[in-house]
């Protein structure tokens, strides 16, 4: 407490008012599956059961819970936290609230990509599917070797239709709001 | 012997990196009798965007669904991440009106429709523990490994979330042990056994991908397992492709052969290793092999 230094982190790090959007938890509860976000008590059991909360003190998925409520959306989408989840859904089957946690944390990477804030792998994916239907860019090489191996060859899906429709669902979400 | 047909949907992993997990399903699963017809129009299941936008992955596996449905026939996968998204697709359609209609706005764009519940979604080990069964997997194995002691690692999405899967018990599963002992070997408990293997996040941190692993392989080292029998390409990859990472991460010597599990059930049928591309394993089998 005397240590001046302490009180002043501490102060900075301190949440207001200010850090609170309000119409956040609003926003995210309109996505199908995370209505019931309002119903968590905060008891725990999804970190304490957490597979990367044991490694790792980063990652608390109460704690993004509970900043989720709040509206803190700076600081949910601050660091990278939120993509350390595994989609294990180990808390979901063990919320005694029935919260379908592993769609919030969903909820929360559509939301971050939606403002520019992606992972490269996910970008990687995303072209790869485009391009050939499949989330890998698989080389003729391999693709030869299959045969060779007396495995089928493999299926040539038809690419510009998955990516028609991939643009059609990227082209409903361009104006805001309107269709939600 | 039965006349079990399944549209085989491969997924993107399994071509990519791991043909000895298809190498190995298809002849154990031609010696039992099941037939596989070939998907010629399949796409990412979707669960790899879901992170990205929700409503890509859940057109994507529409996409796929809708050729199962014009086929008539339940749809078979090696990948749990695969079976789960496509089950959980499959059911929202059939359950929900307005994800039906906004799935099938999309499709209409490209003459498809879904109607969502006609045909069902298996992963192998339903196919091999529900739909063969465990007696003629029993009256299949000729070459018990009674001597072998193995630890099991089923992985996430075979078994959760409970509401969209329904298979098996996630706190405690016994459908992989059984399957094990049905070959004559032994599945050893350890502590940690049902957690997840650390896959996903190792694009994002590798370090904990890495951490979580090795945890595991530390407790099956502990209970003197001979290898590890999985059912996901992911978690066998995060076991076997990355062991040496592993043990360089946590500076501990593992030399834990990962097998999938049908390569295990095709030594107890008596296949040759070679026919099951045993010797694609990153982590060799030979100790195991000499054994039996």
């Amino acid at each position: 407490m005397s240590d001046g230094k302490l009180v002043s982190e501490t102060k900075s790090k301190a949440v207001t008012m200010c850090d609170f959007d309000c119409s956040f938890k609003a926003e995210l509860s309109k996505v199908a599956g995370v209505e019931n976000l309002k119903f968590c008590y905060q008891c725990g059991t999804c970190t304490a059961d957490c597979p990367i909360a044991r490694v790792s003190k980063d990652f608390r998925p109460r704690t993004i819970m509970r900043m989720t409520q709040l509206g803190m959306k700076e600081r949910i989408f601050e660091d990278n936290k939120i993509w350390l989840c595994a989609a294990c859904f180990t808390c979901v089957d063990h919320c005694p609230q029935g919260v379908d946690i592993a769609g919030v944390m969903r909820a929360l990477r559509n939301q971050a990509v939606k403002e520019g804030k992606i992972p490269k792998t996910f970008v990687d994916i995303k072209n790869n599917i485009h391009k050939s239907g499949l989330a890998y860019d698989i080389p003729d090489m391999r693709k030869r070797k299959r045969v060779e191996n007396g495995l089928p060859e493999l299926p040539i899906a038809n690419s510009q239709e998955i990516s028609k429709l991939l643009n059609l669902v990227a082209k409903s979400k361009e104006p805001k709001t309107e269709n939600n | 012997m039965t006349d079990l047909k399944y549209l085989f949907f491969l997924g993107c992993v399994i071509p990519y990196r791991l043909a000895s997990f298809e190498v190995s399903s298809r002849k154990v699963l031609e010696k039992l009798g099941v037939e596989l017809e070939e998907m010629p129009e399949a796409n990412c299941c979707g669960l790899p965007l879901d992170s990205v936008d929700h409503e890509s992955m859940l057109v994507l596996a529409a996409r796929n669904l809708c050729f199962a449905e014009q086929k008539g026939l339940d749809v078979m996968t090696l990948c749990p991440g695969c079976a789960g998204t496509l089950r959980k697709v499959n059911k929202l359609v059939q359950e929900d009106k307005a994800v039906k209609e906004k799935i099938n706005g999309y499709l209409k764009e490209v003459g498809l429709k879904l109607e969502g519940g006609k045909i069902r979604v298996r992963h192998l080990l339903q196919v091999l523990s529900e739909d063969i069964g465990y007696e003629k997997i029993k009256q299949a194995v000729i070459n018990p490994l009674t001597d072998l002691k193995v630890a099991e690692h089923i992985g996430c999405h075979v078994l959760r979330p409970k509401k969209y899967i329904g298979f098996d018990d996630p706190e405690n599963p016994v459908i992989l042990k059984q399957l094990i002992e049905a070959t004559g070997a032994q599945s050893l408990d350890y502590m940690y056994k049902t957690d997840c293997c650390g896959a996903p996040i190792i694009g994002v941190n590798d370090k904990l991908s890495l951490q979580i692993a090795g945890d595991k392989l530390k407790n099956i080292k502990k209970v003197n397992a001979q290898a590890l029998i999985t059912v996901c390409p992911f978690c066998q990859m995060m076991f076997d492709t990355n062991q040496k990472r592993i043990e360089q991460a946590l500076e501990e010597k593992f030399g834990i052969p990962v097998l999938h599990y049908p390569q295990l059930l095709g030594l107890a049928m008596g296949l040759d290793p070679k026919d099951l591309a045993i010797n694609e394993l990153r982590v060799k089998a030979t100790n195991l092999l000499n054994k039996n």
